[in-house]
């Protein structure tokens, strides 16, 4: 990694390794609560239902506290780049809309989500032209809403708050 | 001679119009499928898997394990045309196959690729016709420590096998089992680790978990690598596919190294991509042109695909003999047994024979079949390609959600899959292997099952694992495998 490229930096990959270790100790603490408030022993019939997970917790955090033991000690990797500034931009420019568009589909229905969303998606980073986006959402929501509710008899979700398309009446 | 007469029935069975039809439908979905960025076979069945609660069992497996080949197929189109793997297994294919490509070979490249693929698959089928059934027979006997000591050979030999951090490699892992234990505990019907929520009342789904890990989590990194489709046009010329094909039998000792060490790779779950590249690998080395490898030497393409798709394929066997997939996409297969109405395991050659044998044979017509439809259809493959980044993204985007929803029909699913896709970004650039998690959270239930019918045997004494021959062999191989990554660190300092 040049230094250049350091300054650019989101955050090391030494501070994303320790993160995602203490990540893993606090799943493998919670499961271990859990399955100690379960029952982690032998009951009269035999292992109790947390007995299983108790060791697998009791594993998690073996091997998380060596992983984070070892990202502590690893000095050189504090000066290598996990992500740089460009390419996060562009990760989030992706995670983003997806998670707007999965709150879309739970309040309006998957089918108007869609249809915004891909269209949206193609004039902000693709920047074509309107009619063009339009057409592509619009022919992928039908193709969907042909194959599900009327090929398959899927029910795919139809909106919790509105539901736009009541008027050709999906219920 | 029994196997015989069962593969022929099994071809009457693949062989009807309906199941001809599924098989190409799959393979053509499963290029497809491989060419995409962000879809590939695992995910890629995993969305279209509720789509075949309707079928029969046979019908569906048949479609879904072409669907499989087909990717494999198409992997190969996108690391020699673009320069880019459209599946782990293929990095190995570029090194390769692109400077063959560059040079105008592209038809020469394409056609050696699909047909060495070909040959390592029908190589694996094969072994499984006549190896699964006496695999399974011997399995009849296992009981409860046999199994999970398979179960536990088969996670330790990910430890074993992989290149990373053994550690890492265990903590996903038991990811994977902390969240298989989440819902409704399998022995006492008591409740696990919901913590009071409804949502994870259901427990985490592995297809929601291969979803978000394989489909999203692929985006998010080809988005942060800023992908630039710059390809080949290709065309295969039937001239091209003759010349090709009367050059391939020089390379008959490669072919068969890399089938035997696909077929080892894949049914230990070691998988395809360390097979395609121990392959390439070992071909360099063993080759008299050593020094051509990796500006555009045909053997170097002709060993990782033939490794890669007997490794791929060969994954199918201790799926189908033991209930034990050795791959996420086998995993994915099994869960779709779970959901027909199957039991995985040893008993399944006894009473279902025409669901075996079905999927044997249509794992020589699928190979066959796809081998046509892509030597045939490349320009229309490669095309797709060209479909620039900001329209697939969305559309696979969505394609992701519907299929995480379609599950269980849940919103809350939909939400996970996001989750995991972050979290597959995270494991990719972190080095945490997904294959382990993903096994893990299917196989769970099932070796912990064991494990507690094992303790019940023994009235908790670990002592079970070593009390006769046969457990303690596998047993003692596991712990063997696990601690490897020690033992070669410790040759490491000797040396």
């Amino acid at each position: 990694m040049s230094e250049n490229s350091n300054q650019n930096s989101v955050v090391s990959m030494r501070t994303m390794e320790i993160i995602v270790a203490i990540l893993f100790l606090i799943v493998g603490l919670v499961v271990m609560t859990g399955s100690v408030k379960l029952g982690a022993k032998w009951g009269s019939d035999g292992p109790e239902s947390g007995y299983f997970p108790f060791y697998i917790s009791l594993i998690i955090l073996i091997s998380s506290s060596i992983t984070l033991f070892q990202a502590f000690k690893d000095k050189e990797q504090a000066d290598e780049s996990f992500v740089e500034k460009e390419p996060f931009s562009q990760v989030m420019s992706v995670l983003v809309p997806a998670a707007v568009y999965i709150l879309g589909v739970q309040l309006i229905g998957i089918y108007v989500a869609s249809t915004i969303y891909i269209a949206v998606f193609m004039v902000w980073l693709g920047k074509y032209a309107i009619w063009k986006a339009a057409a592509v959402g619009v022919g992928v929501s039908a193709a969907l809403f042909m194959m599900f509710e009327f090929w398959f008899q899927i029910p795919l979700p139809h909106g919790s708050l509105i539901n736009p398309l009541a008027f050709i009446g999906l219920q | 001679m029994e196997e015989i007469n069962a593969l022929f029935a099994g071809f009457a069975v693949a062989l009807s119009p309906y199941n001809v039809l599924l098989m190409l439908v799959g393979v053509i979905l499963g290029v497809i499928i491989g060419v995409l960025p962000g879809l590939g076979g695992a995910n890629g069945i995993a969305i279209l898997l509720p789509l075949t609660f309707t079928m029969s069992p046979t019908s569906a497996i048949i479609m879904l394990s072409c669907i499989y080949w087909g990717a494999l197929f198409g992997g190969a189109i996108t690391s020699i045309l673009f320069n880019i793997p459209g599946e782990p297994w293929s990095v190995a294919t570029t090194f390769d196959g692109y400077p063959m490509a560059q040079d105008g070979k592209a038809g020469e490249a394409l056609t050696a690729a699909f047909t060495s693929s070909c040959i390592g698959a029908v190589f694996a089928v094969v072994m499984i016709t006549f190896l699964a059934p006496l695999v399974a027979k011997f399995a009849l006997q296992f009981g409860p420590p046999e199994f999970f000591a398979v179960y536990l050979l088969t996670f330790c030999s990910f430890v074993g096998m992989n290149k990373g951090s053994p550690f890492k490699v265990i903590s996903a892992m038991m990811l994977g089992f902390a969240l298989a234990a989440v819902g409704m505990d399998t022995v006492t019907g008591q409740l696990r680790l919901t913590f009071g929520s409804t949502e994870l009342m259901r427990g985490f789904d592995f297809l929601i978990a291969v979803i978000g890990l394989f489909g999203i989590g692929e985006i998010l990194q080809s988005m942060e690598e800023g992908l630039k489709f710059s390809g080949k046009s290709a065309k295969i010329r039937a001239k091209v596919v003759f010349e090709t094909w009367a050059k391939l039998p020089r390379y008959w000792a490669t072919s068969l190294r890399s089938c035997l060490i696909g077929c080892w790779m894949g049914i230990t779950p070691g998988g395809a991509t360390p097979a395609s590249f121990m392959s390439y690998g070992v071909a360099k080395q063993m080759s008299k042109n050593k020094d051509k490898f990796g500006k555009g030497e045909m053997e170097g393409i002709v060993a990782p695909e033939t490794a890669a798709h007997a490794a791929g394929t060969a994954a199918l066997l201790p799926m189908l003999s033991l209930g034990i997939p050795g791959s996420p996409t086998a995993a994915v297969l099994l869960g779709g047994l779970l959901i027909w109405g199957l039991q995985p395991g040893p008993l399944l050659f006894v009473e279902k024979p025409d669901f075996v044998w079905g999927l044997i044979a249509s794992m020589y017509l699928g190979n066959i079949a796809g081998l046509f439809v892509v030597l045939t259809c490349v320009p229309i493959f490669a095309s797709i390609l060209r479909i620039p980044f900001s329209i697939i993204a969305p559309v696979i985007i969505v394609v992701c959600a519907v299929g995480a929803f379609t599950v269980h029909n849940a919103m809350f699913d939909v939400w996970l899959m996001l989750g995991f896709g972050v979290l597959g970004y995270l494991f990719k650039k972190l080095d945490y292997p997904m294959a382990p998690m993903v096994l893990a959270l299917v196989l769970g239930d099932r070796a912990e099952d064991s494990f507690r019918q094992a303790m019940l045997l023994s009235q908790g004494s670990l002592g079970i694992f070593f009390s006769n021959y046969l457990v303690g062999t596998i047993t003692a191989l596991a712990i063997i495998l696990l601690l490897w990554p020690l033992f070669s660190k410790l040759k490491a300092k000797k040396a």
